[in-house]
């Protein structure tokens, strides 16, 4: 497929890569492409200049410093699936990473490019719920950092302001990490069509429902135990879409299943 | 000329099955274009262009990727491995040749696809199980066989005995 014509721009540093986007309008970044150009394609997205960011090393750093997990915003989810750091702290980063697509796919594709497309059947934006992560974010007027609750605001749409940039997300390292996450798909390792994650890091469970609305719906059950569970999803009062794949009632229906065995696969971790 | 200043083309050296070019290519042009058009190297097929084929997968500084979602000017600098590399000497590699052995195609469309996702798969799994091999290939869309045979192909090629043989 033929793009439409764009411009095209490879910024050695972050700083370079901020200025680059703050500067021209009609500026996007290009992390993995694995949905972006795609979406070009389809003329869905018609980005004047594509700042790649894909020659910043510094944005693929993956480290622990005290008790925060630092996933660099282009960490692939090939690199995360393999990184020690993951793997001690919050390892559920690195399994559910290797649920998405394909191989060539989690080579290119990135944790920043799927929380930023924020596409509502991806894995990591609820994920990122129920692990409770932060995002820092850098524009010209500086970094800030903001919580996941802020930060997923519609459909294809988050707290990263045009000029911006999401540098890095930071999740709580846990000791003994109690983390789930449990999905419907369209074949293995396919499009979700209802996807919960859950985590009993910060006492009462942390449920975070996909697939049912614009942004991740975060429930809080009073317990981890079955009944508990379905409760607070039904008091969510879920009205997800339609589609080819499942009804809204179907959906619904799915949402409290992935959010029971998301919550018994994190109890059985936490043990 | 700055690799930071936007620009609609770019000048951009690539190596492909160890051969250089030197190409001006528009940014829009895909990689997958690129190559078929610009360098002639057929091989490389373009199934569905919306990523999800894999018909169009080849080795980028050795990992691999579908080329079919990425720009030529990103290629800029790196080495590629296509299927033509494969036989270079005239004769098929041994993953080719259980290709053929095993019946593991029929049209051929996805073959080159599936060739270099089980030549990924090799170089980091040299005695994949079928687990791993199911994985390996999972980018990768046949409509004809079945998968089965693939399988046996691969599997056949890491040197395992296989349930059919040729």
């Amino acid at each position: 497929m033929l793009l439409r014509e764009v411009e095209y721009t490879r910024p050695s540093s972050v700083a370079d890569a901020v200025r680059l986007l703050d500067s021209h309008a009609g500026a996007r970044a290009l992390a993995g492409g694995q949905t972006l150009v795609n979406v070009m394609k389809a003329r869905a997205a018609s980005p004047d200049v594509l700042v790649d960011l894909n020659r910043i090393d510094d944005l693929r750093r993956i480290s622990v410093s005290g008790d925060t997990l630092q996933i660099g915003a282009m960490a692939t989810y090939t690199q995360i699936m393999g990184a020690s750091e993951v793997e001690v702290s919050r390892p559920i980063l690195g399994e559910v990473s290797a649920q998405i697509a394909d191989v060539q796919v989690r080579n290119r594709g990135t944790i920043g490019g799927n929380v930023c497309s924020n596409d509502p059947t991806n894995h990591l934006p609820p994920l990122l719920v129920a692990l409770d992560a932060a995002f820092t974010i850098l524009g010209s007027g500086g970094e800030r950092t903001v919580p996941v609750e802020e930060f997923f605001l519609g459909v294809y749409l988050t707290a990263v302001g045009e000029g911006e940039l999401l540098t890095s997300i930071s999740v709580p390292a846990a000791g003994n990490p109690a983390d789930g996450f449990a999905s419907i798909t369209l074949g293995r390792d396919g499009t979700c069509i209802a996807n919960a994650a859950a985590s009993l890091e910060s006492g009462s469970p942390r449920v975070a429902i996909g697939c049912v609305d614009a942004v991740p719906v975060l429930v809080r059950p009073t317990g981890a135990d079955e009944e508990s569970v379905r409760r607070a999803v039904q008091e969510a009062e879920l009205e997800p879409p339609s589609d080819v794949h499942a009804s809204a009632e179907y959906r619904r229906h799915l949402a409290a299943v992935c959010a029971v065995r998301a919550v018994r696969q994190a109890e059985e971790r936490g043990r | 000329m700055s690799a930071q200043e936007a620009m609609s083309s770019r000048t951009i050296v690539v190596e492909v099955n160890g051969e250089s070019y030197e190409r001006e290519v528009d940014a829009r042009r895909l990689l997958i274009h690129f190559l078929r058009d610009d360098l002639d190297l057929t091989g490389s097929h373009i199934g569905c262009d919306t990523g999800n084929c894999g018909a169009c997968s080849l080795l980028l500084d050795g990992t691999l990727v579908k080329s079919c979602m990425l720009l030529a000017v990103q290629a800029d600098g790196s080495k590629l491995e296509t299927v033509e590399g494969l036989a270079a000497g005239g004769e098929l590699v041994p993953l080719q040749q259980a290709f053929s052995d095993h019946h593991a195609l029929q049209c051929g469309y996805c073959t080159p696809g599936m060739l270099m996702s089980a030549t990924a798969l090799l170089r980091t799994t040299p005695r994949p199980s079928e687990e791993e091999i199911r994985k390996g290939l999972q980018g990768n869309i046949c409509r004809c066989t079945g998968y089965w045979n693939i399988i046996e192909a691969v599997k056949a090629a890491s040197g395992q005995e296989v349930a059919i043989d040729e």
